[in-house]
């Protein structure tokens, strides 16, 4: 294993080596190298089909890899069945058996521990009053809500104190809000147990709102594998950004490029010079897209401020959120419309379809993509 | 509009005029025949014509003759032994189709295991008969290869001729229930409880095993029932160790002309049947419950000690109350015992 520790960053737990997939002809990962490291909300973020859920499998052992290498704590995982492997999976379906309890449900995998019968109803005990369902003990699975089967899940999962806990999209099943609880619920257990957390999900919020790091997967490869801030501000590609978060992409024309600046002629913005950090990739001249987030442009509700860089657009479509409004906006000298989005604050009034205002934004918050 | 009318136009109304027909024609050939059966098991025939006074002198000597009571108690023991044969070898079979075979080539194999069906009961019957024979294929083979030196007998004409047979015919009727419950076993259970440690015999043990048992349970009912009272088996291949209480009550109708005796015997049988069943299912859930409780030891020896309890009062019981007080007790006390279970033991994990 290669020793991280020494250039001061955590030690990696998991360490991913160009890993192939085949199932057959179809190829599910391709080059799938990364560390995962020691205690950190890690996870694989990409839409249905993008081989997230095969890594995951593949990492607690549900998957055999075609080529490359597993190491988990720093042991190559090739050949160790499941369940010799030092991970825990919580599945989507959360997979509570049935026939038992809610107690013995969670303590399914202590049955080889060397713990007194005591000493195991204990853990069990604790298990359960850390997520939550401390007098559930007694009751019938199947006799649980969504929210409590996945907190069994948790605790059962949990008990067994593995190196690394897998979650196969575990929010998916639950309703809006309590998909909000679980996600601080979640976070809270994680920095409370300490258990590197590696999960799996398309939803993007999600995995921004609880990650430490992502990996933006597409077509069996990563994308981009980097903090929450660092995807949504500086996305990898163009896909990468419409992907995370809502980008508007504007056509423009790299007029000149050098080794700090870029200037391009923006459709609906104008002449732009923008940092060469700006433009993942080689920046070269010609067609390319500016992609801005829809907070990035401001609406001038109060036109007597006068804004360095102002541009004026009509009002197309209104939706409103109660704490946000987004307008579709079309900017004077653009094709599309752009999606715009502003805080309902008091004394500000929702702008009406067909009204004309002025809009400020600012470069730095501009993307390149050629 | 009259209530009549009203009444059949409700809901509830137009479901009894659905139902209706089949419910005629389950009245008139099940409930109708049946009712006839019991009647006449209280009435005696007196040479050609029958005694319609009513009387238990019937129930009486069925319970003290030795002979039908060996009938009866051989009946239930070739079907237990069947019920046995069938389900263990059928599980397999289910569990193969289940979990190893591609989804799109299950029906096929389903299919396949129908095929016996293809052909009539009693030319299968009469085919094992060939097979088991003294100069059959399976004598033949045997000696052929140097195995065995003079044919196997005990193979035919006796009560393993009847198992073999019966088994075959079954076959079907167990794998079916018991894949039906294997299907609906959720494949991420079984991940999940390799994901939390355990081996695959283990899972197959703690998940898979437990979760098919209604499937099993089924199976059992499905296959013992119709045994203890198979016909056409016992006459073919069953020879005289190996006829049961079905072959006793066609001769009593057809060949003693004395149908308020058949009677008795199919209604005893009926009875008997319907509680051991019954006596079955409720300690299986006692059991279990037991064993979840105390530990599987203390259930053990309380099955143990049930077991013996009963052959003693078989062997002490006609000593001191006869023949028919004591199967009538024994009867009374293992009804009483399952509605005991019934009403104040929960339901147990097995889905019992």
């Amino acid at each position: 294993m290669r020793d991280t520790s020494d250039t001061g960053r955590p030690q990696a737990i998991v360490t991913l080596q160009d890993v192939e997939k085949y199932y057959g002809e179809y190829h599910a990962l391709r080059g799938i190298s990364a560390e995962i490291r020691q205690g950190e909300f890690f996870s694989l973020l990409g839409p249905s089909g993008c081989g997230k859920t095969t890594l995951l499998r593949a990492i607690a052992g549900f998957e055999d890899i075609s080529s490359g290498t597993i190491r988990l704590d720093g042991r190559d995982m090739e050949g160790v069945a499941p369940n010799r492997r030092p991970t825990n999976l919580v599945f989507q379906s959360y997979a509570i058996f049935p026939h038992l309890t809610v107690s013995q449900n969670v303590g399914f995998g202590l049955r080889k521990a060397k713990m007194s019968p005591e000493d195991k109803r204990r853990a069990v005990g604790e298990a359960l009053e850390m997520v939550g369902l401390g007098d559930f003990g007694a009751r019938a699975a199947h006799a649980l809500s969504g929210g409590q089967r996945q907190r069994v899940a948790l605790a059962r999962a949990l008990i067994l104190k593995p190196r690394v806990l897998l979650l196969d999209e575990p929010l998916s099943a639950l309703d809006k809000k309590m998909r909000q609880v679980m996600q601080v619920e979640l976070i809270k257990l994680q920095r409370e147990v300490g258990i590197t957390f590696i999960l799996v999900t398309h939803d993007q919020e999600e995995a921004l709102v609880m990650s430490d790091r992502i990996a933006v997967m597409f077509e069996g490869g990563i994308a981009q594998l980097d903090d929450p801030e660092t995807l949504y501000r500086r996305p990898a590609s163009r896909r990468v950004a419409e992907f995370i978060g809502m980008m508007n992409f504007l056509p423009a024309q790299v007029t000149g490029t050098g080794p700090e600046r870029i200037e391009a002629e923006v459709a609906g913005l104008g002449r732009v010079t923008l940092d060469a950090g700006q433009c993942p990739g080689e920046a070269r001249p010609g067609a390319a897209a500016v992609g801005l987030r829809p907070e990035s442009l401001t609406i001038l509700f109060d036109s007597g401020v006068a804004h360095d860089r102002e541009v004026r657009g009509t009002v197309a479509e209104v939706t409103y959120y109660g704490d946000m409004t987004y307008y579709d906006i079309a900017l004077d000298g653009a094709p599309d419309t752009v999606s715009v989005s502003a805080r309902n604050m008091p004394g500000r009034r929702v702008l009406e379809r067909g009204e004309t205002t002025a809009l400020a934004w600012d470069p730095r918050a501009l993307s390149l993509f050629c | 509009m009259n209530a009549v009318t009203r009444a059949l136009r409700s809901e509830g109304g137009k479901g009894l005029i659905m139902v209706s027909p089949p419910l005629v024609y389950a009245l008139l050939l099940l409930a109708a025949p049946l009712a006839t059966i019991v009647l006449f098991s209280f009435w005696t025939q007196n040479f050609l014509d029958i005694d319609r006074t009513f009387t238990i002198a019937n129930y009486a000597e069925a319970l003290s003759d030795p002979l039908y009571r060996e009938l009866m108690l051989r009946s239930l023991r070739i079907s237990a032994s069947v019920t046995a044969v069938t389900v263990i070898l059928a599980f397999p079979v289910a569990y193969f189709i289940s979990f190893h075979v591609a989804p799109e080539r299950k029906s096929l194999w389903l299919f396949l295991i129908t095929i016996p069906f293809w052909t009539s009961y009693l030319i299968r019957v009469f085919l094992w008969r060939v097979i088991l024979a003294f100069d059959g294929p399976v004598n033949g083979s045997l000696m052929g290869l140097g195995i065995i030196d003079e044919p196997l007998t005990f193979i035919l004409y006796n009560a393993n001729a009847v198992i073999i047979t019966l088994a075959h015919a079954f076959a079907p009727f167990a794998i079916l229930p018991i894949f039906v419950s294997l299907e609906k076993i959720d494949r991420s259970l079984l991940e999940a409880a390799r994901d939390l440690g355990e081996s695959r015999t283990m899972t197959f043990l703690r998940v898979t095993l437990p979760l098919a048992m209604p499937g099993v349970l089924a199976a059992v009912l499905i296959v013992s029932i119709p045994t203890v009272g198979d016909y056409v088996t016992p006459r073919l291949v069953g020879g005289s160790g190996g006829t049961m209480i079905a072959n006793m009550i066609y001769a009593q109708i057809f060949d003693l002309n004395d149908r308020p005796m058949g009677a008795t015997l199919a209604v005893l049988a009926m009875a008997i049947v319907a509680m051991t069943l019954l006596w079955l299912i409720a300690r299986i859930r006692f059991w279990l419950w037991l064993a979840e409780g105390r530990g599987v030891w203390i259930a053990l020896a309380a099955g143990l000690a049930e077991i013996l309890a009963i052959r003693a009062i078989f062997t002490l019981g006609p000593g001191i109350l006869g023949t028919p007080g004591t199967v009538l007790g024994l009867l009374a006390i293992a009804t009483l015992g399952s509605v005991l279970i019934f009403l104040r033991v929960p339901k147990g994990r097995a889905g019992i």
